[in-house]
């Protein structure tokens, strides 16, 4: 797995306090994992503070999955 | 009761009497305090008189960028910003037949745009440290209006109903969002009042008085601390019971 997966995994973990092994890429954060619409906002400011990156409100709304998260990322680095 | 150790906090409006009111008091329950206006001098005064742990951040509140750029500022200054206190507030009064768009608009922008404005920089941080206060000066007037007052009513109003969705979307993260609607208070806004005007004003409020500034610090400084934790979206009057709300 990559390092960024790693990294996007164990905020996560930290934030919404679940499971390692529940974060699939195909997990969604609000119906998997027991976010709520204020969670996604904090993860993405999470994600954005880890990688120095700006994640806009627009793109912000298609990441719903643990793969959209690392994708995204991904690309914007 | 009421301590401040260890936090910071945003005191928007702090040249004013009941901004320099809310300033002293915070910092006296051991905050630190960031204070803002436009008037440098008195700022400068006013830190100057508190010393230790006191801030100079000037910002005009009609200027979209420099409001934006404010709670950063504030936070730099201080390490953190745990509490924002929005009081300045401006009045052009003038009767609805005769308001201007930009009678309206400035009051609006001021008033109520700022607020938000710095409710949103201010939110960030206190998410978070999963803790925050937000303290919004609105006004007796916001709940039963004022003739010659139809912006700063809609602009006052408009704050309680503001804090309110706010203070819904925040409070599982122990962050309030509360307002303190002052009466009258004895300050250079309502040193404008004629004498006729103030006789008026006697006969409809309960304490026979004008209010002081220290009473309204009070009200903050008790929303502002820990023990009013379990306090959100509620509007706390200061107004010698000329409206019982």
């Amino acid at each position: 797995m990559s390092d960024i997966a790693d990294r996007v995994k164990k905020i996560v973990v930290e934030h919404l306090g679940v499971e390692e092994d529940k974060i699939t890429d195909n997990a969604s954060f609000i119906d998997d994992l027991g976010a709520d619409s204020l969670d996604t906002v904090e993860l993405v400011m999470a994600f954005e503070e880890e990688f120095g990156i700006e994640i806009p409100d627009d793109a912000a709304e298609n990441i719903q999955t643990f793969g959209d998260a690392v994708k995204f990322i991904s690309e914007a680095k | 009761m009421f301590d401040l150790t260890g936090k910071s906090a945003l005191v928007t409006g702090a040249s004013g009497g009941i901004g320099a009111a809310i300033a002293r008091a915070l910092h006296g329950a051991g905050a630190q305090v960031a204070l803002s206006g436009t008037r440098e001098d008195p700022l400068r005064a006013l830190a100057g008189e508190l010393g230790q742990g006191a801030h100079v951040v000037p910002c005009n509140l009609s200027d979209p960028q420099a409001v934006d750029a404010l709670p950063k500022a504030a936070s730099a200054a201080m390490g953190s910003l745990d509490i924002l206190v929005n009081n300045a507030g401006i009045t052009r009064d003038n009767l609805f037949m005769r308001m201007s768009d930009d009678d309206w608009n400035a009051v609006i922008d001021v008033n109520l745009t700022a607020t938000m404005r710095l409710c949103r920089g201010a939110i960030r941080g206190m998410m978070k440290a999963r803790w925050g206060r937000i303290v919004n000066i609105g006004s007796v007037v916001g709940a039963i209006g004022n003739p010659g007052q139809a912006n700063y009513a809609a602009a006052k109003a408009g704050m309680v109903g503001l804090s309110k969705a706010l203070a819904h979307e925040v409070a599982a993260r122990n962050i309030t969002v509360n307002c303190v609607a002052p009466g009258f208070i004895s300050t250079a806004m309502t040193e404008k009042l004629t004498e006729d005007q103030r006789a008026g004003l006697m006969q409809k409020i309960p304490a026979g008085r004008m209010g002081e500034a220290d009473e309204v610090a009070g009200a903050v400084l008790y929303l502002a601390s820990p023990v009013a934790g379990y306090v959100t979206g509620a509007t706390l009057h200061v107004n010698g019971g000329m409206a019982m709300l």
